[in-house]
């Protein structure tokens, strides 16, 4: 591996939704010794470092435009597993997929999971990533046991909960911002079949959205909810409702059959005919407000009848990996998420507001997903009691800046209305939204951590620059 | 230099994309009315020349005009040369990216019509060609690793023939006029775009050089030329324009003639 940052190692590096691209010195180190190397390299030429998963977040949270991005992705060692405690320690370039891979034929799911499988232990840590089963589970770092980080100064730290608190609640959903995670030590969920009982039914409005959400997940380990952003009137906020449950000992008779790797697999044709990866060029001229309308529509229409039905754990989980490269058939320029979170008293009206300017606007999102969320104690944290909205939106050069002026409404409306935010997705987040939502005092904190684990400010990332500043 | 990083312009987000442009040899004349009005146009820039006065002043009066942060400067003698990557790599980083290098660095020395003078030669190449290489050769490389960007070179009608008033001028922007198209001839394949500038006589302070200026243009018109040039990928370009159909005409001249015509050689 050469070790000094040359043109000729620049790499033109873009995020999940294809909307932003930005060039830097890309490193794929294999080995902790590796990483302390460029760090030290990068003091000496007075770059700084981005740390980099499998690259998914929306926005700009794995670029670092100009300097050096540390690839995890090959320090990808599972390196202890217990198939009786269900504990497992691992790198941090590990992916949800190899995790779970690695331990569902023992019966043993991961607890928290993202909506691919592409994405890297490391980086949906330091995002602390949430799943359909927040409100029960709560976040990924809530699983963690303990964690090694690597700080730029050389020295290594293991946090845990109890030990070293501060440090571990704030290195998670920590952006990267604070050291490097080398090992990951986490609690693995017990299940006993490789299925999943799935229920799917319609809800009208917004209001019975959010009550099915509300009441739906008490009563089930997993809850999410699809909303036609489509349609107004008395259809605002219409969609269905998907609510799954693991399922008990005993009911699954061949239980070996079902957590098998292969079984759990997802199909590479559609209806066993058409290669999944030619399935975005298919969906690419759905790709305008009338496609989307009519697409959404006609999901709306099909899921009028309710469903229960049997889904493998992968086939429910990851949708986002069900039509490979799905993100190209949204065009040239990509696509963004916004997501809020948003308290449940507020939710309904303030999404409603939300909602209908987007159509009046015509700069309708075309896709909705909604689901349950609770608190945590994280420093950086996104988490309400309540329920977050993201809305999927196509970036066009005439759009651009409507959009923007959109978005800039909706951080208002969010705001006002108690809402968070979460740093892998929403692109356009201002500096003073973040410290509205964050409070003072938890920014103030966390760059007080900053400056104490990384006092050259090595560790920058285009997504921190924008919110935090580049130095105190 | 500006130390302070929070002085730096914004980075791009999917919504709010932003152009970051190099221009080299930028507190005067054509540079700086291009950097004016690169910064209208929205780029944000970094501006290079030796003199730190000018550069402070024009970077001031960019961002008043812009409200927010648009250009940054770093002083620099293009003879420099062993200067130059790692200040690329810093303006890199400052940046954040980069979509335009401009080259407009120049000087031009007569020595008088009958005289020769090495010094002033040496200087002239060194800061109209080989400082071009330094600069140029490695953003070719980052433009042709990243398969984006656009590359300029203000070369001169002067490179067009060689001119008995001032060989070393002219052959310093034939060499520069010939570097640009082999860059564009190896980058058009990655989707580099290589422009060259050819301008005539531009109110500048390298107009009091020449001997019977004529058809002069002002520093902002040839700046116009050049942005309108950019946004449509020119290849090459006189400003202004009809300097080519003049050009088309000398160039034809034999030059068993054309050493004759006291005037125009």
């Amino acid at each position: 591996m050469n070790p000094i940052p040359s043109f000729q190692t620049l790499n033109r590096l873009g995020n999940f939704g294809r909307s932003l691209y930005a060039p830097a010195y890309l490193y794929q180190p294999t080995s902790v010794e590796e990483i302390e190397q460029i760090f030290k390299t990068a003091r000496e030429r007075g770059l700084t470092i981005g740390l980099r998963g499998a690259g998914k977040s929306y926005n700009d949270a794995a670029l670092n435009g100009g300097g050096i991005v540390l690839d995890l992705r090959r320090m990808n060692r599972i390196l202890e597993w217990n198939p009786e405690t269900g504990l497992i320690r691992l790198e941090p370039g590990v992916t949800i997929q190899q995790l779970w891979q690695h331990t569902l034929p023992d019966g043993w799911w991961p607890p928290v999971v993202s909506g691919t499988m592409t994405t890297t232990l490391g980086g949906c840590l330091a995002m602390n990533i949430h799943g359909k089963n927040n409100f029960r589970m709560g976040t990924l770092g809530e699983h963690v046991l303990e964690f090694t980080l690597l700080l730029p100064t050389g020295l290594e730290i293991i946090c845990g909960p109890k030990k070293n608190r501060d440090l571990f609640y704030a290195a998670v959903g920590g952006l990267g911002m604070l050291g490097v995670f080398t090992t990951i030590t986490l609690q693995m969920k017990k299940i006993h079949s490789g299925f999943l009982r799935v229920r799917a039914w319609h809800v009208p409005d917004l209001n019975a959205h959010l009550a099915a959400l509300e009441a739906g997940a008490p009563a089930h380990d997993y809850i999410v909810g699809w909303l036609d952003a489509t349609a107004g009137g008395p259809g605002l906020g219409r969609g269905q409702i998907h609510a799954a449950d693991y399922l008990p000992e005993g009911q699954d008779t061949h239980p070996e059959r079902s957590l098998r790797v292969d079984y759990q697999t997802l199909p590479s044709k559609f209806f066993g005919l058409v290669p999944k990866s030619l399935l975005h060029y298919f969906m690419a001229p759905f790709m305008n407000n009338l496609g989307a309308w009519a697409v959404n529509s006609a999901k709306y229409l099909l899921s009028l009848p309710a469903r229960s039905y049997s889904q493998t754990h992968a086939a429910f989980h990851f949708l986002l990996d069900y039509v490979p490269d799905w993100e190209l058939a949204y065009g040239r320029q990509g696509l963004i998420q916004y997501q809020s979170f948003l308290p449940k008293e507020t939710a309904r009206d303030a999404w409603a507001e939300m909602l209908t300017l987007s159509r009046r606007r015509d700069l309708p999102s075309y896709l909705g997903v909604t689901k349950r969320h609770r608190p945590d104690g994280f420093l950086l944290s996104h988490a309400v009691d309540g329920f977050s909205l993201a809305l999927d939106f196509k970036v066009t050069e005439s759009k651009r800046a409507r959009l923007a002026t959109m978005l800039e409404d909706f951080d208002r409306i969010a705001l006002e209305a108690g809402g968070r935010f979460y740093f892998a997705k929403n692109s356009e987040t201002s500096p003073e939204t973040a410290r509205r939502f964050l409070s003072a005092e938890a920014v103030a904190k966390f760059k007080a951590l900053k400056k104490r684990c990384d006092p050259h400010h090595l560790l920058q990332s285009d997504l921190y620059r924008r919110l935090f500043g580049e130095q105190e | 230099m500006p130390k302070n990083a929070l002085a730096m312009p914004p980075r791009s987000t999917p919504l709010r994309p932003r152009r970051k442009a190099l221009l080299i040899g930028a507190s005067s004349g054509i540079g700086a009315a291009l950097a004016r009005r690169l910064a209208q146009e929205g780029y944000d820039l970094a501006l290079l020349a030796r003199r730190k006065d000018l550069l402070q002043r024009l970077c001031e009066e960019i961002n008043t005009a812009c409200g927010e942060v648009r250009a940054v400067y770093y002083v620099h003698d293009v003879r420099d040369r062993a200067a130059v990557p790692a200040l690329l790599q810093r303006i890199l980083a400052d940046l954040g990216s980069l979509d335009l290098v401009i080259y407009n660095a120049g000087v031009n020395l007569p020595a008088g019509p009958e005289a020769y003078d090495f010094e002033k030669d040496l200087l002239m190449t060194e800061i109209n060609y080989v400082g071009a290489l330094a600069w140029l050769d490695h953003a070719a490389a980052i433009f042709q690793q990243l398969k984006s960007g656009q590359i300029v070179g203000i070369s001169s009608v002067a490179g067009d023939r060689g001119r008995a008033g001032n060989p070393a001028y002219t052959a310093s922007k034939a060499a520069l006029t010939c570097y640009l198209e082999a860059l564009r001839n190896r980058l058009s394949r990655y989707g580099v775009h290589v422009l060259t500038v050819r301008p005539g006589f531009v109110a500048t302070d390298m107009l009091k050089q020449a001997q019977r200026p004529f058809m002069v243009i002002s520093p902002e018109q040839a700046a116009a030329d050049i942005c309108k040039a950019i946004r449509r990928r020119r290849q090459s370009i006189y400003t202004p324009a009809r300097w080519g159909w003049i050009m088309l005409v000398i160039r034809l001249i034999p030059s068993f003639i054309f050493r004759r015509l006291r005037f125009l050689a």
